[in-house]
């Protein structure tokens, strides 16, 4: 069994159905913790030491967040700030993060659809992650599929319990197969 | 003072052998006092050696249902007794009216002169205020449906005393000259006109006093601190409102019910509450021993059959009108139960207007030693049914009809969460941005001047020392989450920290510290939540030092909460020091050394060699991963 570690940055959670919908559909699971950043750090002093020996004890990762400007919100950025240090998560004597998995979960106001080339958005929503693939990478991790609940604005309250299960389903996948790379993740949902 | 002394010790030692007993078993403290009032009555031990006595006692002690109607209209502000008008005139009349026309009427059938059985219907249609409200204050059913019902026809039969009380004389025989029963009589020889004029003056006194005259006098008292100088102003309102009453022969109950309703909105209700809670509590105690004293055991057992059945009669007849009038008025079964037997005794206020008719010629001295046996019975066996009632019969009628009524509204909605003791600078300021965020608390404080200001400004402060366990109670500690000590006074704070561990241990209580020594008192002492006043408000001007300076704002800010955190881990480790008394030397020589473990640079300067956040030199001497 694989321990997963959910890294969550929302800055108005309170308000935000579709975040409580996906935690509160992971939070009871065993093996798996969630990190309420905005709580933790109201003041962004985020602890690195503290960040970094919670690291080392988990194998799956996961950057939980609303995606704001194409990007993630400013604590998480902050927390990628800090705690991926030079020499420890990179760079000489920087291998503590080696082969461990990690993924983007996003929730997005406008729908998967407008993220192509065709649509509004232009990009698809894998080509917004590029860094944050490009960070794992640095750090020796494999990068996953992302997962996404988009059009969360319009979003029924059904279609939402169904997205929530779905991403409880992951989890539970990343937390119990025998092989990960085996696994096929479908990347756009 | 021989003689004083020991019917103290024989009343308090049958109170406190008697009472916890009767708790204990589940019967209520009423019972266990009446018990003991049997017990050491003429009876049994025969401490109290004749029946006169007892009625002595029983009417100086019926000061306590007066105090208890001030206390009840503590609790009572005045729009929510406008709002209950309709409950005390609809229900409360009509008990009042059909119980004493079915009474009299059985009366008349027996064959009973109709001026006794009318004198008797109009007592009997009473209820106890002492017995009803006791038992609804000990389950804590005072604001649930059944309580507010009760109270509104014990309200309403406390407003019919006056006339009951002005129309006994006109069943009178024979024209004697009596005094009042009740009052000083200065009323007697003026014409009616005067006469309601006096009345409506009176409680006008009331009224005007309650607004403007008492807040002053007890702001003024409370300006010398003297707690026994604020209690005596306390019974001296509640002496004064009683006697003015009786002068213009009013219910005493009534007018200081009045004088609390309207002191219900000013800062001093907890105070008042907390102070007269124990005269109350003591009085009534012994007014419900008088009643068990009184009883005739001698007359019950030589006319046990006309007796037991007039109890029991009364008892059913009453029952059954409330329970109609609980049905019309759509009480559920449950409800209506407890509505109807918990009222079915006869009032202590009835012993007043037996003795009252018996002075007038209307009862017998034999009639009106069974009048008063019945209704002792009475006040006797209702609180043993209501037990019954609550053990046996309604967890059977509530397992049947379950979940059909949703929970009602939280029991208490009118206590806050979190009580804030002291707004001062300190407190006023948490107090400010709490209310900012919708958050009020339940304030006190102990400075006079400051609360009628704070009032002004619709602030919810009351006058009082916080670290009193009486006024904490009444404050609504054992319902609140948290308790937040914003007051300057050391050992008021450890005080404070000592009664609520031991009274209020689910409390979470956040303490205002001076200094690290006393943070240090207050850790020993189990808090977890010590806010040293000076901490933060230091380390944000040693930041804003540093900017003048040149220093970065962000790279300031960041080590500022780290040396706070710091400062704050340091403590928990240093207090492990200050307890072991091998090596506590001398207190001084112990603060010096902490002060230069603190200020000496070494242990805080690593915060700057450590922090290496965004710091690209490490990267430019090793191989540059981003080449």
């Amino acid at each position: 069994m694989r321990k997963i570690l959910i890294l969550f940055a929302h800055p108005k959670y309170e308000h935000s159905d579709a975040n409580r919908a996906l935690i509160s559909a992971v939070k009871d699971l065993n093996h798996v913790q969630i990190r309420d950043l905005y709580e933790l750090y109201p003041d962004f002093n985020v602890n690195i030491q503290e960040e970094q020996e919670l690291l080392f004890e988990f194998d799956v990762i996961v950057w939980q967040h609303p995606l704001y400007w194409y990007s993630c919100p400013p604590l998480l950025k902050q927390w990628i700030d800090l705690v991926l240090e030079y020499g420890w998560a990179y760079g000489p004597g920087g291998n503590y993060l080696k082969g461990k998995y990690i993924f983007n979960a996003v929730t997005s106001g406008g729908s998967p659809e407008i993220y192509s080339p065709k649509g509004k958005n232009r990009y698809t929503l894998e080509d917004y992650l590029r860094p944050f693939e490009q960070t794992a990478l640095l750090c020796g991790m494999e990068y996953l599929p992302y997962f996404q609940l988009g059009g969360t604005h319009k979003m029924s309250e059904n279609n939402l319990v169904l997205k929530a299960d779905e991403y409880r389903r992951r989890i539970i996948q990343l937390r119990d197969a025998d092989s990960i790379s085996s696994l096929s993740i479908p990347s756009n949902l | 003072m021989d003689g004083f002394l020991i019917n103290a010790i024989v009343y308090i030692l049958a109170a406190v052998i008697f009472v916890p007993f009767a708790k204990r078993i589940g019967l209520g403290s009423i019972l266990g006092y009446l018990i003991a009032g049997i017990v050491i009555g003429p009876f049994v031990l025969g401490f109290i050696s004749n029946k006169g006595e007892g009625h002595d006692i029983m009417h100086n002690a019926e000061f306590g249902v007066v105090m208890m109607l001030f206390l009840i209209g503590l609790e009572l502000e005045p729009k929510n007794l406008w709002k209950m008008k309709n409950l005390i005139l609809s229900v409360g009349l009509t008990q009042v009216l059909i119980t004493s026309a079915l009474i009299t009427s059985i009366g008349l059938l027996a064959g009973i002169d109709w001026r006794i059985a009318l004198a008797a219907g109009l007592s009997m249609s009473l209820s106890s205020t002492a017995i009803v409200l006791q038992s609804l204050k000990e389950k804590n059913e005072i604001g649930s449906t059944t309580g507010k019902m009760s109270f509104g026809v014990l309200l309403m039969q406390d407003i019919a005393v006056i006339p009951i009380l002005a129309f006994l004389p006109l069943l009178a025989t024979t024209a004697i000259d009596l005094p009042n029963p009740e009052g000083y009589g200065i009323l007697e020889n003026q014409p009616n006109w005067v006469q309601t004029l006096m009345i409506f003056g009176a409680i006008g006194l009331v009224i005007l006093l309650g607004r403007f005259g008492f807040g002053p006098l007890l702001g003024w008292v409370s300006k010398t601190k003297l707690r026994e100088l604020f209690t005596a102003s306390a019974l001296l309102i509640v002496f004064g409102i009683a006697f003015l009453m009786n002068l213009v022969g009013l219910s005493p109950a009534l007018g200081t019910f009045l004088a609390g309703v309207i002191l219900a909105n000013s800062p001093y209700k907890h105070a008042l509450e907390s102070d007269l809670e124990p005269f109350k509590g003591l009085l009534l105690g012994l007014f419900f021993m008088a009643v068990g004293a009184t009883i005739n055991f001698t007359l019950i057992w030589k006319e046990a059959s006309s007796i037991l059945s007039l109890t029991l009669g009364v008892i059913i007849l009453k029952t059954f009108v409330l329970l109609v009038i609980g049905k019309f008025k759509k009480l559920d079964l449950s409800d209506n139960l407890s509505f109807a037997i918990g009222l079915s005794q006869v009032s202590e206020f009835s012993f007043v207007t037996y003795a009252f008719a018996l002075q007038l010629g209307v009862l017998s001295q034999s009639n009106s030693d069974m009048l008063m046996a019945v209704t002792a019975l009475t006040m006797t066996i209702t609180p043993l049914l209501l037990v019954l009632l609550d053990q046996l019969i309604l967890p059977k009628i509530k397992s049947t009809s379950k979940s059909k009524k949703p929970e009602l509204e939280p029991k208490i909605p009118d206590q806050n969460k979190v009580i804030l003791i002291g707004f001062g600078h300190f407190g006023s300021t948490l107090g400010r941005f709490m209310r900012a965020n919708g958050v009020e608390a339940t304030i006190l404080d102990s400075d006079p001047d400051q609360i009628d200001f704070l009032r002004k400004m619709g602030f919810n402060v009351y006058y009082g020392d916080g670290t009193r366990l009486d006024l904490l109670h009444a404050a609504g500690a054992a319902q609140a989450k948290i308790l937040i000590s914003a007051i300057d006074n050391t050992e008021h704070s450890l005080k404070l920290v000592k009664l609520c561990k031991e009274h209020f241990p689910r409390l979470e209580v956040m303490i205002r510290a001076k200094n690290r020594y006393d943070a240090f008192e207050m850790m020993e002492m189990g808090v977890k939540n010590v806010y040293r006043e000076h901490l933060d408000t230091s380390i944000r001007m040693g930041e804003d030092v540093l900017k003048k300076l040149g220093f970065r704002a962000y790279t300031i800010h960041r080590l500022a909460k780290q040396f706070r955190d710091y400062d704050e881990e340091a403590l928990k480790v240093l207090v492990k020091f200050k307890g072991n008394k091998d090596e506590y030397i001398s207190k001084v020589k112990k603060q010096i050394e902490l002060q230069e473990t603190l200020l000496s640079g070494e242990l805080t300067r690593k915060f700057s060699m450590n922090d290496h956040a965004w710091d690209s030199d490490a990267m430019k001497d090793g191989p540059n991963p981003n080449s």
